[in-house]
């Protein structure tokens, strides 16, 4: 990593793309920024790359791509975590190409067939011989039993909480708890709401292609006046057609409960209320949010109280959040227990990956629950997503235009903010993308300045 | 004509009405127990606890044909269009005039300046309600369903 390796030498020209109630146009269509991002704002804070349920046994791991470097999360013999580059230090290939699986021993290249322990260090060469006197030399007599600096490179910065595992890829940025803070209260509501306070990730993946800058998806979490314009069309259809024929009295089906709220009005958004954390983490659904009215399960109440007692199960039940964006790429939803990633490609190019949650002691019935709002919302083939990236889209394209090159975030923006802008809004307010960008600004600059000192 | 014909003449009916986006036509094909179902993984088994690309009954196909009716369908602004290809399905006759079919498929999808292309096996299964072939359950195997997917808005 240069320290530039785009146009932006100056810290102060990436300052300039961000104002207390606009931002550039850049920021979402210039290729330049978005190095920018993959070179600073993604290596200097903590990305969520896994959770410890997926690698149960020691050999089981998943990769992905992390600001365009190959990782491996598996489980060593020990049966720790561990975080490698999945990169051959021989040739460079990549060791395994699944996005999860399992391993027996070793990791075996499969070009050479160099093999390494499963804590990453380097186990055997072919012909070892032909390595004397080099790093690799394994045939040497006085070679340390593990040479970390042979096998393959681990990412030192790895930390897990509640079994969600964060990596930093850089030596830049701000602790783990220091960087999440308050905002982690949400990863303890999701978890919490399992019996027995675990989580376990099941039911697949969905990977859907978006053809935008990643920052569209993260700002739309917590916009709270899209829903009932871009939403009109599927959710209000649903509406539509469930009350043509029913009325308020009737038990609506899952399907009905899980779509009619994203059509309430603009008051039920303003307030549900949104908390803004330091850092561009925040989360809508302060006071209640669109999954506080779902109904009840039979026996879950109970099974909390006997858990946890009286007051603690009812406090985690009252707690409803919207979305929870733990800024730059991790949303997850604790009310039903789904999860969503976004993995830039481009600047116009972002995967989207949505996950979903057991709640571990929980009837089936939740996770039932779970599958099919991933399934109606989050899917490539949903109705809502359609709406959603349709916008987005058309955001790329507008930007295009030389008429107005800044981006306006201005709603309710109030001079207080400039101050201190953590703390709790009406749900209307855009304070949250303000936020993010604060965030985005301040640990891009912190980065390069490290980088340069 | 017999039964087998009188199957594959109706798989390539559906597809027609698809296409030519008949979709009132198409939904009266449908039982009202109807399922639609892209599974998400291979060998996916209904009972599975895994989550489904579709797994739509009649009510969420009637809002998918129904939203595209709103003036406010913007991702349909201007509209998709889909060409279904089917090669010759199979079928299996259950008896009491129900049927199994089994049929590969390319689907092409435009919208603008794109199109999408998919192929994979489609599964039927047909009953006779009142003499006339119905849909009991489409379930549509695609070949790259693990794969990262964009937008697919019409029906496959």
């Amino acid at each position: 990593m240069n320290v530039s390796t785009t146009r932006f030498v100056n810290p102060a020209d990436v300052s300039a793309l961000v104002r207390d109630d606009e931002v550039h146009k850049d920021v979402y269509i210039d290729a330049d920024v978005f190095q920018l991002e993959m070179d600073h704002l993604w290596p200097s804070t903590w990305i969520f790359l896994g959770h410890d349920s997926q690698i149960p046994q020691p050999g089981n791991f998943i990769t992905a791509d992390i600001a365009a470097e190959p990782l491996i999360m598996l489980r060593d013999s020990d049966g720790l975590v561990v975080v490698v580059k999945n990169r051959c230090a021989h040739k460079g290939a990549k060791l395994v190409s699944a996005l999860s699986g399992e391993l027996s021993s070793n990791l075996r290249c499969p070009y050479h067939g160099w093999t390494y322990r499963l804590d990453g260090s380097l186990r055997s060469i072919p012909e070892p011989k032909g390595y004397a006197g080099s790093k690799y030399d394994l045939l040497a007599s006085d070679r340390a039993t593990v040479d970390e600096s042979t096998g393959l490179s681990r990412v030192k910065n790895v930390e897990i909480y509640r079994g969600f595992v964060f990596v930093k890829l850089s030596d830049a940025g701000l602790g783990f708890h220091e960087y999440y803070g308050e905002s982690l209260s949400s990863i303890d509501n999701m978890a919490d709401r399992s019996p027995e306070g675990r989580l376990e990730v099941v039911g697949g993946t969905f990977r859907y292609m978006h053809n935008c800058n990643w920052k569209m998806f993260v700002e739309n979490l917590n916009d709270t006046m899209h829903p009932m314009v871009a939403h009109h069309s599927s959710a209000g259809t649903v509406k539509k057609l469930w009350y043509a024929d029913h009325d308020e009295t009737d038990i609506k089906p899952m399907v009905v409960e899980q779509f009619e709220p994203f059509v309430s009005n603009y008051k039920f958004f303003d307030d549900m209320g949104v908390k803004i954390f330091p850092n561009g983490h925040s989360y809508t659904g302060v006071n209640f949010s669109i999954h506080s009215a779902y109904s009840a399960i039979p026996g879950y109440h109970e099974s909390l109280v006997n858990a946890y007692g009286k007051e603690k199960a009812e406090n985690i039940l009252a707690t409803n959040r919207h979305n929870t964006v733990y800024y730059p790429s991790l949303t997850i939803k604790g009310a039903i227990q789904t999860l969503r990633i976004a993995r830039p490609i481009a600047h116009d190019k972002t995967l989207l990956e949505s996950w979903t949650f057991r709640l571990v002691g929980a009837s089936d019935e939740h996770l039932k629950r779970t599958l099919m709002y991933s399934r109606l919302i989050n899917a490539p083939t949903s109705v809502v997503g359609h709406d959603d990236l349709h916008c987005y889209r058309a955001i790329q394209e507008g930007l295009a235009s030389s008429d107005n090159e800044w981006v306006s975030l201005h709603r309710r923006y109030d001079d207080s903010e400039r101050i201190d802008i953590a703390g709790e809004y009406k749900g209307n307010s855009e304070v949250s993308m303000r936020g993010q960008f604060r965030a985005w600004r301040e640990r891009i600059v912190a980065s390069m300045q490290a980088q340069a000192s | 004509m017999n039964e087998t014909e009188r199957v594959q003449d109706f798989v390539y009916h559906e597809a027609r009405l698809l296409d030519e986006k008949k979709f009132e036509a198409w939904l009266a094909l449908l039982t009202d127990d109807v399922l639609y179902w892209m599974p998400l993984k291979r060998d996916q088994l209904e009972e599975d606890l895994f989550n489904s690309l579709l797994y739509e009954d009649k009510l969420l196909l009637q809002v998918r044909i129904e939203r595209l009716k709103s003036p406010r369908v913007y991702s349909q602004l201007p509209p998709s269009h889909s060409q279904h290809v089917l090669q010759h399905p199979e079928v299996i006759c259950q008896g009491d005039k129900a049927y199994q079919s089994r049929t590969p498929f390319i689907y092409l999808e435009s919208h603008m300046d794109t199109q999408l292309t998919l192929g994979g096996v489609v599964h039927h299964e047909l009953v006779t309600v009142d003499g006339k072939l119905r849909i009991r359950r489409k379930r549509i195997e695609l070949l790259n369903r693990e794969s990262a997917l964009p937008s697919i808005q019409l029906f496959l």
